[in-house]
């Protein structure tokens, strides 16, 4: 006969014998889903992740030290290899920061060209994202059809700026064009290639196509809506708390967008949506996205139209010395928020340069937000987020 | 022609009958992935190995695989982990004993030829749960045991699918289940009209048979024991070499074998509509590999095109769809069988 205290005994006794520690894995430095060199040491009981911390660290590169001993030309070299899937975005916050600390009025023309730029970069980051994240779900084909047409985007970033990635295109003052003499010699002020607008026109109507076919191809994917959906829910009041920005902050039902909250360059000047949904979801976070690259394609386009003629470049002094004082800049950069602030004692580099990078903000909702998921969901989410890792450790 | 009957003689050439389609076929299947993935991703895929069309691709990596060093890592199980890639391959070539090629052309055709390789080909699964564990690597353990437990879901569907076929052939042979598909389903007139399985009500069990059978090669979209972006490789994550040949090799082998079978239960394997006698022998290697292309496209076509499936969700689609599915076949097959 079995009494209560006996089945309790012979429970703790088989619980005793069958325990079950969790393990720990470590996923990184090296692996295929962490973009590079980010480490995850997961705590999981079976499938389940219980515990999860981030290491980073593993790309440091030290930019704000050497910032400290470069002039204000030289670290735009530095701030576009920050995010290198962006890599002119970057340079927008900082220069226009420090022309805000020099006072120096940038022209017309060259504002509309960075934010040209700017929308180009903000297209092939996405299409990056296009082509990761439905790898990470295991899909490979998409990665190939997104990054031919981010090769077109690169093509013309290319044509403009002399690089693919790391433009070095902005200088204080405005852009320098990307052959000729020179753009502060005073007898020829050299202009964008020729065609360059209409190429840029075409391409814009390409990425409409394309989007339309990532929407056939993957968005309305029954498998990709199972994996994605419901996945990974960041509410909008967590993903506040974290200090999330951007796609990620959007996906979670703020529409938050610096474009319009606090417009730069001459983003006042042109008519946009701001993509964003309600869920919080991975699925919501890649929708996004994929929006996004529409609304640049309309901004780029609404640009050509505006842009007027006018020199590229105001004029600076040969020597750029900033005054005294401190000031914050910031944009909208692809993956979100990316501020500079700038502190300069007078003289020819800066004192001090935090940077404020986007993805290292997005990175510290991981230990939350993966608490609990699965190893699969782990990756799903992850890659949701769209980190870059030189973006994280700098 | 008193040596044809001779046992030794026979078994040489059906060795090296089965070991020339299962070796060739994998290198074949091999090429025919790498070109049409990357048709598929509007890539051209090998080009210059070999001269034209790159089709020298997979002896070239064949070779290169061959020199490569052998490692096993610290820590691991060497004998089990050694003997691991061993186990697949021939769970792979053992199913290929019963496929009928032709009439005559078979390995060996056993009674219970649909049983044996039912069990003989869930065996593979044991080699991986053993590459799985002796790895001494966690990821390669968590790919083991996604194996095992896929294994467990995905048996079933595909047992109760060959199930309602047997019941539908009334014999376990292979041989017989060809024959049968050439009985005369129904007549019109004087024309006997004869259709293999999958037009004789079958194909909700030839679906079935296939997503089992997708499952079984672990392949995207039921690729989590590898899933590469999770596991990095899954329990492949240490091999290197000849042993990661092994299991290459035998993950293509036995998408021809499970093709193989499927084209024999459901297409009407080797048989040709109106064609009887021996001529059969001569073209039904022809015929059966034909099919065979066909499937193992399907097979790669699935790959390049869908992301991959969550652990959990597999299971929900096994226990909740495939099996219930595949019992339904069972009884509206045997209503049929009983009723006309």
């Amino acid at each position: 006969m079995t009494t209560p205290e006996m089945i309790h005994r012979s429970e703790t006794a088989v619980s005793i014998e069958l325990q079950t520690p969790d393990m720990t894995l470590n996923i990184g430095p090296q692996h295929p889903s962490t973009h590079g060199v980010l480490r995850l040491v997961a705590n999981i009981d079976g499938e389940r992740v219980t515990d999860v911390e981030p290491v980073i660290g593993y790309m440091h590169r030290g930019y704000e030290k050497l910032s400290e001993v470069r002039t204000y030309a030289q670290i735009t070299a530095l701030v576009n290899r920050i995010d290198w899937v962006s890599g002119f975005a970057n340079e927008v916050p900082f220069i226009a920061g420090v022309e805000k600390l020099m006072g120096v009025e940038v022209p017309e023309r060259a504002q509309w060209i960075r934010l040209i730029l700017s929308e180009l970069a903000r297209i092939s980051s996405h299409l990056v994202f296009m082509s990761s994240y439905p790898l990470e779900l295991g899909a490979t084909t998409p990665l190939m059809h997104s990054l031919r047409e981010r090769e077109y985007i690169l093509e013309l970033i290319e044509e403009v700026t002399g690089g693919r990635f790391h433009p070095n295109f902005n200088r204080v003052g405005g852009v320098k064009p990307a052959y000729g003499g020179g753009s502060t010699t005073k007898k020829q002020s050299m202009d964008l290639p020729e065609g360059f607008f209409q190429r840029t026109a075409d391409a814009m109507d390409r990425m409409d196509v394309i989007c339309d076919d990532i929407d056939q191809l993957v968005t309305g994917n029954e498998l990709i809506k199972m994996r994605t959906v419901g996945v990974g829910v960041i509410p909008g009041s967590k993903a506040l708390e974290y200090g999330l920005t951007g796609p990620n902050l959007r996906a979670s039902g703020v529409a938050y967008d610096l474009r319009k909250a606090d417009p730069y360059l001459t983003y006042d000047q042109v008519d946009f949506d701001v993509a964003w949904r309600p869920e919080g979801d991975c699925y919501d976070r890649y929708v996004v996205r994929l929006e996004e690259i529409r609304q640049s394609a309309r901004i780029v386009r609404q640009a050509i139209d505006k842009i007027p003629s006018g020199p590229l470049q105001a004029k600076v002094p040969r020597v750029l010395k900033a005054p005294k004082g401190q000031v914050y800049s910031r944009a909208e950069n692809p993956k979100g928020e990316f501020g500079y602030f700038i502190v300069s004692e007078g003289g020819k580099i800066p004192y001090r340069l935090k940077i404020r990078s986007t993805s290292f903000s997005n990175l510290s909702i991981l230990p939350w937000i993966l608490k609990g998921q699965l190893v699969p969901d782990l990756v799903a989410i992850m890659g949701s987020l769209d980190f870059v890792l030189g973006d994280v450790d700098r | 022609m008193e040596f044809v009957d001779n046992f030794w003689f026979q078994l040489v050439l059906k060795l090296a009958g089965i070991l020339g389609v299962v070796l060739t076929g994998a290198l074949v299947v091999i090429y025919a992935e790498l070109k049409i993935g990357s048709h598929m991703q509007t890539r051209i895929g090998p080009y210059y190995a070999g001269g034209r069309w790159g089709w020298a691709q997979p002896l070239a990596d064949g070779l290169k695989f061959l020199q490569k060093e052998d490692l096993s890592p610290t820590g691991s199980d060497r004998t089990v982990y050694g003997f691991a890639p061993y186990v697949v391959m021939m769970a792979t070539i053992a199913v290929f004993v019963v496929v009928p090629f032709g009439p005559d052309m078979v390995g060996a055709n056993l009674d219970l030829g649909a049983f044996y390789l039912l069990a003989i080909s869930s065996l593979s699964v044991l080699g991986v749960l053993m590459a799985g564990w002796s790895s001494a690597n966690k990821y390669s353990l968590i790919g083991g045991l996604r194996a095992a437990a896929q294994l467990i879901a995905y048996e079933l569907p595909l047992v109760l699918a060959v199930v309602a076929v047997v019941i539908q052939a009334g014999t376990m042979s292979l041989n017989g289940i060809v024959d049968a598909q050439q009985q005369t389903w129904f007549t019109i007139g004087s024309f006997n009209i004869s259709a293999p399985f999958i037009i004789q009500g079958q194909i909700l069990g030839f679906a079935i048979f296939m997503i089992a059978a997708v499952a079984e090669l672990s392949r995207i979209p039921f690729d989590m024991p590898i899933a590469e972006s999770e596991l990095t490789m899954g329990y492949l994550t240490e091999y290197s070499g000849i042993r990661f040949t092994m299991f290459f090799l035998g993950e293509y082998a036995s998408m021809i074998s499970l093709s193989a079978i499927a084209a024999t239960l459901y297409l009407g394997g080797y048989a040709v509509p109106g064609v009887h006698g021996n001529i059969v022998n001569l073209l039904g290697p022809g015929v059966l590999l034909t099919k065979v292309a066909i499937l193992v496209f399907v097979i790669i076509w699935i790959r390049w095109t869908w992301p991959r499936l969550r652990e959990d969700q597999l299971q929900t689609l096994a226990w909740t769809w495939l099996i219930p599915l595949a019992l339904l076949n069972i009884a509206i097959v045997s209503i049929f069988k009983v009723v006309f």
